[in-house]
């Protein structure tokens, strides 16, 4: 966590009432937040309780029903192609193509994202993630743990400022999850990148996560950062928290309110 | 072997025919197609007794050339979008700073590419197969080749845009969506062994203007320069058509929403 205080940080990504609908289901309901350089937001419900959503009109993949999306001070949909140049975007859900090499896929994107020397920063950020020997494996033979890592390697090629992760431990071994974890953060740190992260492994929101919101059928339950949620609510972690607001909707029960009159 | 295991496979079939209509009209599209071609081309034969009629038989095999030139731009554009579909992709690419147009040329790219190494191969074997040598359409080629690729690009887009709209559902179309042309644009006879009513829409594509072209040169060594010219205006055409309804099909998909959800499926 930087030192400096976030009201004082540069806004990267700020969204102010985002809605957006689905044949009249509102997937996010006036969602409104802030993401400040540096910061690292984590964005936590239940399946369906609008995450990906979120991330996809924040990417400009799907257009918001209404509301207003900023990144770089820019509004988004008219600079979009300044913004993604910017910025960069993994999840455990989307693929690099399986049929090419794994050193080929990512010269592809480098020269997208005009990285200046793409195969040196190839390297380095292989290393980094202790996959440098797959360089020349089938990228469509990869585990979950090797293909997840070259997803990362693309995300990051572009020394992005602002980096949109969705599930990346999502079907991770421990360990692995565990070594992810640890490089997200350690990129961010050095780079001061600002990241929206979604996770259901709440180990992960801990350990990764400055503040998270807790959305609950698109809407905002609570915010903070993860100890002061835990310590607004009646459950004693994280997890609990979470099955709390997945089942019922909101952080307290109504014993603990009754108690609190 | 157990009846009940086969007629569960069976039915699981027919879930599959019933969920995607697609495949039954499939089913019927291509027998058409076939008919409507073979049948015009006997009709071009039956009519045309002269002794000379030997030499036209040639037609057949330029005319299956330049096709397949029209064919390799189109599924340039549409195969490699489908590539990138099938390889999930797709949304890599959309998040990337890539604009559409620039995909679009990238796909272009790949059509002329496809149409090289399918013009060299098929020139090859029919000139040392039948002694057809396709570069008796000398400088010709060059137009003609222009041309169909100009189309197949717009029917390429054409194809993605439907496919975007769609879903996989629409895959077939990227094969199929030529072949709709194929019996209207005098590919194998003439416009005048067409049906009366189908030579006006004949003339509405450009391919039909290159297959006459194709045979008035192979014939007399040239041909009329006019249908050079609409062939291209069409073809200019065609090209802002289709090239619009893939913006404004990408632009929907974004607004349903339905762009990450087929990106990831
Ligand atoms: N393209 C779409 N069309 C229709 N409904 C959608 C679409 N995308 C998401 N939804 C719906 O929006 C809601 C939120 O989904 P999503 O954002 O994927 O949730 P999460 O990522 O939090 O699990 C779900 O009810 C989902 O069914
Ligand atoms: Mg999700």
């Amino acid at each position: 966590m930087s030192a400096e205080p976030l009201d004082t940080r540069e806004v990267i990504l700020e969204a102010i009432d985002l809605t957006r609908e689905f044949d009249g289901v509102k997937a996010l309901d006036r969602f409104s937040f802030k993401l400040h350089r540096g910061e690292v937001l984590g964005l936590l419900g239940a399946n369906g309780a609008g995450k990906t959503t979120a991330m996809n009109c924040l990417l400009g993949l799907t257009l918001p029903t209404s509301g207003e999306l900023n990144a770089f001070g820019l509004p988004l949909q008219a600079n979009r192609i300044k913004i993604l140049q910017r910025a960069n975007f993994s999840s455990a859900y989307t693929a690099l193509p399986g049929n090419l090499l794994v050193w080929q896929n990512l010269l592809v994107f480098a020269r997208i994202y005009g990285v200046p020397n793409p195969k040196k920063k190839i390297a380095e950020l292989m290393e980094m993630l202790e996959i440098s020997h797959l360089s020349k494996s089938v990228t469509g033979q990869l585990s979950a743990g090797e293909s997840t890592r070259v997803n990362l390697v693309k995300a990051f090629l572009n020394d992005p400022e602002l980096l949109m992760l969705d599930e990346p431990t999502a079907s991770l071994d421990p360990d692995i999850a565990d070594k992810v974890r640890k490089v997200v953060r350690k990129v961010q740190r050095e780079r001061n990148v600002a990241i929206l992260y979604t996770s259901h492994n709440m180990r992960d929101i801990e350990e990764v996560c400055d503040r998270v919101i807790f959305l609950h059928k698109g809407k905002i339950v609570c915010q903070g950062t993860p100890a002061d949620i835990v310590a607004q609510s009646s459950s004693d972690n994280l997890e609990d928290v979470f099955i709390k607001i997945a089942r019922d909707g909101e952080l307290l029960d109504e014993p603990k309110k009754e108690s609190a009159v | 072997m157990n009846f009940r295991i086969i007629s569960a496979l069976v039915m699981r079939y027919l879930f599959l025919y019933a969920r995607s209509p697609m495949r039954l009209v499939e089913l019927a599209f291509w027998p058409v197609v076939d008919l409507v071609v073979w049948g015009n081309v006997t009709v071009f034969i039956q009519k045309n007794t002269t002794p000379e009629f030997g030499s036209y038989v040639l037609f057949f095999l330029g005319g299956m050339i330049l096709w397949d030139i029209m064919f390799r731009a189109q599924q340039g554009v549409a195969i490699s979008f489908l590539e990138d579909v099938w390889t999930r992709n797709l949304l890599n690419i959309f998040v990337a700073p890539v604009r559409s147009s620039e995909y679009i040329s990238a796909t272009f790219i790949v059509g002329m590419l496809r149409i090289l190494i399918t013009a060299v191969v098929l020139s090859f074997i029919s000139w040392f197969g039948y002694a057809f040598n396709i570069f008796q359409l000398s400088w010709w080629l060059i137009p003609f080749f222009l041309n169909l690729m100009l189309f197949g690009w717009s029917l390429g887009m054409i194809s993605t845009a439907l496919i975007l709209r769609w879903g996989l559902a629409a895959e077939s179309l990227a094969w199929a969506i030529p072949f709709f042309f194929q019996p209207v644009v005098a590919v194998f006879y003439r416009v005048e062994d067409m049906p009366a009513w189908a030579r006006p829409i004949a003339w509405c594509f450009p391919p039909t203007y290159i297959f006459e072209g194709m045979r008035s040169v192979m014939k007399s060594g040239t041909m009329n320069w006019d249908y050079l010219g609409y062939a291209a205006g069409l073809n200019i055409l065609y090209l802002a058509l289709a090239g619009w309804l893939f913006v404004w099909v990408l632009n929907l998909t974004r607004k349903r929403g339905l762009l990450t959800k087929f990106a990831t499926q």
